[in-house]
């Protein structure tokens, strides 16, 4: 048997891992990308253990609605990469100071 | 330790150590692979908690559809990992000390939480009872999202046909060297425009 604890410490783990991602790759775009999805993912565990455990849907279709804004988050994101390393031919995140105030 | 808990474990497991690959390996393709490990692992775990349409959805949109776009462009780009991977030495005591601090302190009051006497007043920490064996939860999900949520439903299908045209908009760009024919152009041209009569006297051979 599964409890909820187990779930959520897995959640806080898997949280915590992609914040050191982005304090880890803070050059690279692409990973950095990578983080904020694992980011919602394990936000989405949360979601889906409570729903699970409290027996109420609404946190199944709460999570249906993050996949579909993430998705649209990943495409536009990855557009903008494209975009940005067509003008620049970088994606470093130290090359991008150009709007700096 | 039962059946369900040792797949659990098993899972989870894979989970941590591939999310931990997807952060430290060199490659951005291999992070890539290791982060559909991850949504793979965490699809298992999502069924044992009985979302199971949400399982699929993970694995036929996720590493379906979103990881194989980052996989497109981390091959399309022609990125000298090397330099990207300068600061990782440098900022590693900062992430793993920010990252432990978090974990650590999450983990510690859900685990307090359990071992306290609001284990006994939480209902939610155990599994609610069996669903019957015809229970869908596609079924399920879908009536309710269509009927109670049927406006944030019409909201999403805005935001993904919204994220599309960006998406294409960011990145068409029309080419300028390619000569193509324009058969309006073709079709519309005068005679004016190609032949031009001039007068003018003869000449004479002296």
């Amino acid at each position: 048997m599964i409890t909820l604890t187990q779930v959520l410490i897995l959640a806080a783990i898997m949280f915590s891992i992609s914040v050191a991602g982005i304090f880890l790759n803070r050059k690279n775009l692409i990973i950095l990308l990578m983080s904020i999805e694992l980011m919602l993912l394990s936000v989405n565990i949360n979601f889906i253990a409570f729903s699970y455990y409290m027996d109420d849907l609404a946190g199944q279709i709460f999570v249906f609605f993050i996949l579909t804004v993430a998705a649209a988050e990943a495409a536009i994101g990855l557009a903008i990469l494209v975009v940005l390393f067509r003008n620049k031919r970088t994606i470093n995140v130290d090359d991008l100071n150009e709007m700096k105030g | 330790m039962t059946g369900v808990q040792f797949l659990f474990y098993a899972f989870a497991a894979m989970m941590v150590v591939s999310a931990l690959m997807v952060i430290t390996v060199r490659n951005p393709v291999r992070s890539a692979l290791f982060l559909v490990l991850t949504f793979v692992a965490c699809s298992a775990i999502w069924l044992m908690l009985e979302a199971e349409f949400l399982a699929i959805t993970l694995v036929l949109v996720y590493v379906g559809a979103v990881m194989v776009l980052f996989l497109f462009v981390v091959m399309m780009l022609d990125v000298n990992v090397s330099r990207l991977k300068e600061g990782f030495v440098k900022y590693l005591p900062v992430g793993i000390g920010v990252a432990g601090l978090l974990g650590g302190m999450l983990t510690w009051l859900l685990y307090n939480i359990e071992a306290s006497d609001l284990k006994t007043k939480m209902r939610t920490l155990y599994p609610p009872p069996a669903k019957a064996a015809d229970y869908s939860n596609t079924k399920e999900l879908g009536e309710v999202l269509y009927t109670v949520y049927v406006y944030p439903f019409e909201i999403a299908a805005i935001i993904l046909l919204v994220a599309i045209v960006a998406a294409i908009a960011l990145t068409f760009r029309r080419r300028t060297k390619t000569k193509y024919q324009d058969p309006v152009q073709q079709v519309s041209v005068k005679r004016d425009d190609r032949l031009r009569i001039v007068k003018m006297n003869s000449e004479q051979k002296k």
